[in-house]
């Protein structure tokens, strides 16, 4: 099989996995060294797919052959889909060749099972060794690790990628037994675990290293000494499928909460389940929630950088019912709703927790508007200034020249906050 | 009275900084003051430089301005964007906070919104250049590979975003050729240049090919967002991206083949594991 083709099905075999970051990296450049990349912290999106995620990462499957029968991946043994396999040095050639093009910011590489997990890590901790070692490449590596694989796997992994991921795939451990049926819940959380403590004391070994004096003799020529060892500066991430089994929003939520908390990710991605070629009969198969997707990014937004519990943004179902974030309004504007009583909140006085609860302001936004009222009130003016949305500001807000009166009690004050629903043409 | 500056070329940010620290000095309002660059065609009319060395001539009847180590930082930015009224909105800003004590603890101020919301437009440029810029490799006279990428910034950048590209690809030899400038790095030394013209580089070369089967199957088809896709990789940016050509068949395609993908019955497994 040539590499043209190869290329089609281990990309096809990657697209579900829906992380691209290539952000947290340690900054590094190729001054000096043998070969190409750098990172500058912030991720560069070099392209954008028609389904509007970025393409940052070269993102590829070893191989899709793979031993395991989870029932939503295209992947799964029991599917019919066409099979291939890199060499260690195809995906180090097709990563060079795509980074000097500057198409991408690096390599994502994930693999199905093959052999046993410990044989299958190998190979991936290879193609990374080799990237770092043989090529000096300094751009991103992105590794998805495979939680029943050695310690020691793991270990070598961190050492030579940005970030390491381990997909929990379902938010419940019921889920994964009944969909995923050779994954382990209690190894997966084992895994993220380790690689947090790992992460943890490198950082720990770092800012040690960068606190302590360094001691040179006379004419000496560098005073610097080598670097503690790195392990996965960027952290690591997750990802939960949503929609392939019945889990409700306030779950998925809690189960983030707990791996935010727990293992300190940095992201959890949330993936709609979306038809593939060749699905199982077992799942059924429909347009992917796509809308629920952007609900759940949005509520946990609210939990990383607004201050919310992840209890509070979902009220609790009853009976089966419930439990589910609103599809027509974001989770912000949901929570402000059912809690009108906290409201309208003065700008000119209230603390900044009260202020990130305001619907349609964001962090920056709210930042601008403290550091201006050091200086003097803020007025109807200024909201106009910062280019919030202002349908939706002024009901909750009270400001020099603005009060919202009964805005706040009427009954269709959700109604008219709704976007009006859309006709979209199918080619928009 | 009133002056005209003219600044020798659009990115002048030393020019601009002497000839306005003497303006303020000398007690020119920001309306007696007219900006411009040579080359421009009401700039032409003056003739380059002149002005500039006469603005610095002016008395000294005030202390020099202070301003934040901010401030500065903001201008370095805004001298690149390509709005004729960057220089105007400098100096007035530089003016106001040389006689208004609290301007600078004022970040809601139209002013200074209005020069936030310019140096951000820059600074989104200098990013898509780093994502957009494709380089396509050509054998040059010494048998040697050199990767030329033509690129259609919004604002007069190129120079300014070198040095991203020169950190990045230090062990290679590469050219970027812009309508404004051009900027090359043999290895050890940058050089600029005049600007170019989208014939100067070269076509597409077979590797490329890879490229574009990547992109076709990263895409899934189940998920069509064009939207989403053109907000952060807008038209205007397509014609340079080979990629972009494939983005309308894609797009045409998706709904039946998600359509196909949800309608197929389920096939009868087969187990097939590799046997290395």
């Amino acid at each position: 099989m040539n590499l043209q083709s190869k290329l089609a099905i281990l990309a096809d075999a990657a697209k579900y996995d829906a992380s691209c970051a290539s952000s947290g990296a340690a900054p590094r450049d190729s001054v000096g060294g043998r070969g190409i990349g750098s990172t500058e912290g912030m991720g560069i999106c070099h392209s954008y797919a028609p389904d509007g995620r970025c393409i940052s990462l070269l993102k590829v499957l070893l191989t899709n052959y793979c031993q395991y029968d989870c029932l939503y991946c295209v992947n799964r043994v029991t599917s019919n889909v066409p099979r291939a396999r890199f060499s260690v040095a195809e995906v180090v050639a097709l990563t060079l060749d795509f980074y000097r093009r500057n198409c991408i910011e690096g390599l994502f590489l994930s693999s199905g099972i093959i052999q046993s997990p410990d044989y299958t890590m190998e190979q991936v901790v290879e193609v990374a060794r080799v990237l770092r070692e043989e090529h000096d490449f300094r751009g991103y590596i992105h590794l998805k690790t495979i939680p029943d694989a050695a310690p020691e796997l793991l270990q070598r992994a961190g050492r030579y990628a940005d970030r390491l991921s381990i997909n929990i795939e379902l938010p419940t451990a019921q889920g994964l037994a009944a969909l995923a049926p050779e994954k382990n819940g209690a190894a997966i959380d084992r895994s993220m675990a380790r690689m947090a403590v790992h992460i943890r004391e490198a950082r720990a070994a770092r800012d040690a290293q960068a606190a302590a004096p360094v001691a040179s003799l006379p004419r000496a020529r560098s005073t610097r000494r080598a670097s503690a060892p790195p392990f996965a500066p960027g952290g690591q991430s997750t990802q939960m499928i949503v929609g392939a089994d019945a889990t409700d929003d306030r779950t998925i939520l809690a189960t983030s909460a707990r791996l935010y908390g727990r293992h300190r990710l940095r992201r959890v991605y949330y993936s709609a389940f979306s038809p593939i070629p060749d699905a199982a009969r077992a799942l059924p198969l429909a347009a992917p929630p796509m809308v629920r997707e952007h609900r759940l990014y949005q509520a946990d937004w609210l939990m990383r950088f607004y201050g919310f519990a992840h209890e509070e943004i979902v009220p609790p179902g009853r009976d089966g019912q419930g439990g589910m974030l609103a599809l027509a309004i974001d989770p912000k504007l949901a929570w402000a709703l059912a809690h009108r009583e906290r409201f309208p909140v003065d700008l000119n006085t209230a603390p900044r927790e009260l202020l990130l609860r305001v619907p349609g302001l964001g962090v920056t936004a709210v930042d601008r508007l403290l550091a201006a009222r050091r200086v003097r009130r803020i007025r109807h003016a200024d909201l106009a200034r910062l280019r919030v949305p202002l349908t939706k500001v002024l009901p909750f807000v009270e400001a020099a020249d603005h009060r919202p009166g009964r805005a706040l009690e009427a009954v269709d004050l959700a109604a008219r906050l709704a976007p009006p629903p859309r006709q979209r043409g199918l080619f928009e | 009275m009133s002056r005209t500056v003219t600044l020798p070329h659009p990115t002048d940010w030393p020019g601009f900084r002497r000839a306005a620290r003497a303006l303020v000095q000398a007690g020119m309002a920001p309306g007696q003051v007219d900006w411009r660059v040579a080359g421009d065609a009401a700039g032409d009319l003056f003739g380059a430089g002149a002005e500039e060395g006469a603005a610095a001539a002016l008395p000294a009847l005030h202390p020099a301005p202070q301003v934040p180590a901010a401030f500065v930082r903001l201008c370095e930015t805004l001298v690149l964007h390509r709005d004729p009224a960057r220089f105007a909105l400098m100096y007035r800003l530089l003016w106001r906070l040389a006689h208004e004590g609290a301007l600078r603890r004022d970040p809601l101020d139209a002013d200074r919104l209005q020069a936030r919301r310019m140096a951000r437009a820059v600074a989104r440029d200098m990013h898509k250049m780093h994502a957009f810029v494709r380089f396509r490799p050509v054998a040059d006279g010494d048998g040697q590979t050199l990767h030329v990428a033509w690129f259609e910034p919004d604002h007069f950048i190129t120079e300014a975003n070198a040095g991203f590209f020169v950190r990045r690809f230090t062990q290679m030899r590469w050219a970027i050729l812009t309508p404004d400038a051009s900027v090359r790095w043999d290895g050890e030394a940058l050089h600029t240049g005049p600007g170019a013209q989208r014939a100067d580089a070269p076509p597409p070369d077979a590797g490329e090919a890879l490229w574009l089967t990547y992109y076709r199957h990263i895409f899934n088809p189940a998920r069509l967002k064009l939207d989403m896709m053109r907000k952060e990789m807008p038209r205007r940016y397509w014609h340079n991206l080979p990629e972009a050509t494939l983005i309308s068949e894609l797009a045409q395609g998706a709904p039946e083949r998600s359509a196909h993908m949800v309608a197929a019955g389920a096939t009868t497994p087969r187990r097939r594991i590799a046997a290395r």
